[in-house]
């Protein structure tokens, strides 16, 4: 059996859901030991939360008093120390910016192959597939034997709820700390709405928005679905929109169940950072609109009149 | 205040691109321009040296013989002089191409800083500036959107999920990635243009560095083109109908509200 670590994400002592599909992907069905690995957050109070997705170890993992948090470099060679104790086969996390950056340290550190933001894994053969070419062509990329490190994009693995026992291990790392950097201060955003890249239904505004006002339309919409709010590059370079917000190449790349752009002619950069998402609906004045021709369904009509009309629908329905 | 910025010279991402054989492509007739990414580094390099009065402004590009354009182009935006590590592969693992990068860099001189940008945009690794770190024994900091020089130590920012901002210290010399928002690149002057072409760039091959890796490198198995979707289905009726119609397809059929 195939022994699969998984480092989990923790954001005020919750286990962020983005993990959930990962620990399912990590399981393969139950074919793999899955170890969830807390480097912050209580363990005892979480383990359930990810012994449901098939999680069969929960491991506290500290390093003497160092703050794992505040210190990524430190927390990527207790993982590497962890990895080496207990011989696992693979450590793979979600491709959040924590998890691409823990993940790229632990890979530079033992020098072994890494693919981040991946949309596919097959413990198998050891490969993975993720886009190449802003998500004009994808890779299939074969990694390491010997322990396979791979961050998967939020999102694109659905969850799965399976019954599992799962019991504690506590592991204290001996790394040194050369002591060349540390994170001195985290500054939180004002809102604390779901971040774009693990909403599971985005709505976006393009250049027609015109207004920073106008996006509240587009807010209305998304918080019936429990969706976030995103913008065009068009849009945020028009000043209607802050660039956190933007989805695209030079954007943030989303891969919701639900995406629905509202005046976005569907150009290639867009496309770039959206391409995955399971339903791409698409509301345009204009029938010729690129974008028509590669999304699931499209309304033609002024999203300021569209946009209430499906406020309205969702109230009801 | 010595800055060397890896550049790396890309397919546009306007351009279609074409597969040739299993996991390679077509690159005759499509336009390679600087990584977008690196753009933001290489501008930061500038004036960084230019605040501390002294130094150079160094970029080092992996890549094939036609990437010496990038090059140029990034002395044409004011850096000072170029080194190629010539390679003729299309897709080079980022632990060798981190090697080469260190190999040419220390061979050179002695780093203050080193940047790049967070990533490439045709392979999308996001790693191998860790990889330099490493091989350099230097920290790092990776989709850096705000920096500070102060006494020996860089200060930086980068943003994650939720808005969220890391501020984290760094001693250096240090190797930074670049990302969107650190600061608004400047584009070349046809005088700047012509006179990049009498910058030295030092052309080496990359089999004199000796980069081989003894361990598993990554390595690209399959390249393949991404099925789009087809023609959307148009939902029709008025208004309000058509927004009902929407709703009840995405609840009912699609299951994905």
């Amino acid at each position: 059996m195939a022994k699969i670590g998984v480092i989990i994400e923790v954001e005020n002592n919750e286990v962020k859901s983005i993990n959930n599909g990962v620990i399912t992907a990590a399981s393969a069905e139950g074919a793999n030991e899955v170890f969830a690995i807390f480097a912050e957050g209580d363990v005892n109070l979480n383990k359930d939360k990810v012994g449901i997705f098939g999680a069969t170890v929960a491991v506290h993992l500290t390093a003497g008093n160092a703050d794992l948090s505040a210190n990524p470099d430190i927390q990527a060679r207790a993982l590497g120390e962890l990895a080496k104790d207990q011989n696992f086969d693979g450590i793979i996390a979600v491709s959040s910016a924590k998890g691409r950056d823990v993940l790229a340290r632990l890979a530079a550190f033992l020098n072994l192959p890494l693919a981040l933001d991946c949309t596919q894994i097959n413990f198998g053969d050891n490969s993975v597939v993720k886009s190449h070419f802003s998500g004009k062509t994808v890779a299939t990329v074969k990694l390491s034997p010997d322990l396979l490190l791979c961050g998967i994009r939020p999102n694109v693995i659905e969850e799965k709820e399976t019954t599992s026992d799962i019991s504690l291990l506590e592991y204290d790392a001996k790394v040194e700390d050369p002591g060349l950097m540390k994170i001195i201060e985290i500054k939180q955003a004002g809102s604390h709405k779901v971040d774009l890249s693990e909403a599971n239904v985005i709505v976006t505004g393009g250049r027609p928005m015109a207004t920073v006002e106008n996006f509240k339309i587009l807010e209305v919409c998304a918080d019936l679905m429990n969706g976030a709010v995103g913008a065009s590059r068009a849009a945020v370079d028009g000043g209607f929109a802050t660039h956190s917000m933007q989805v695209g190449q030079t954007g943030k790349t989303v891969s919701p169940k639900l995406y629905i752009g509202c005046g976005l002619s569907g150009s290639v950069q867009h496309f770039a950072g959206m391409k995955t998402s399971k339903i791409i609906v698409a509301i345009n004045t204009d029938k010729d609109a690129p974008i028509f021709g590669k999304c699931d369904y499209g309304i033609i009509g002024d999203l300021f009149e569209v946009v209430p009309a499906l406020t309205e629908a969702l109230k009801n329905g | 205040m010595n800055i060397y910025v890896c550049v790396k010279h890309v397919p546009d991402t306007a351009v279609n691109i074409k597969i040739s054989g299993d996991n390679t492509i077509e690159s005759k007739g499509c336009k390679f321009v600087v990584n977008p990414y690196d753009e933001y580094a290489i501008e930061e390099a500038i004036t960084t040296v230019k605040n501390a009065g002294q130094g150079e402004v160094i970029v080092v590009t992996v890549g094939n013989s036609d990437a010496i354009a990038s090059i140029r182009n990034a002395l044409a935006i004011g850096a000072d002089r170029g080194i190629l590590v010539k390679n003729d592969h299309y897709f080079l693992d980022s632990a060798s191409t981190a090697l080469a990068l260190k190999k040419a860099i220390e061979n050179d001189g002695q780093p203050d800083l080193i940047l790049m940008g967070k990533t490439s945009v045709d392979s999308e690794g996001l790693q191998t500036q860790y990889r330099l770190a490493s091989a350099f024994n230097m920290p790092i900091a990776n989709e850096v959107s705000k920096m500070e020089m102060g006494e020996g130590k860089v200060i930086v920012e980068r943003e994650i999920e939720g808005g969220t901002r890391q501020v984290i210290e760094l001693k250096t010399p240090c190797v930074i990635g670049a990302t969107k928002g650190l600061n608004e690149p400047r584009y070349p002057k046809l005088p700047d243009i012509l006179k990049a072409k009498k910058k030295a760039v030092q052309e080496l091959d990359i089999s004199e560095l000796g980069v081989t890796q003894d361990g598993p490198v990554a390595e690209l198995i399959k390249l393949e083109a991404v099925a789009e979707r087809s023609a959307a289905k148009i939902i029709d009726g008025s208004t309000q109908e058509m927004a009902q119609k929407l709703v009840k397809i995405l609840k009912e059929e699609e299951k994905v509200i």
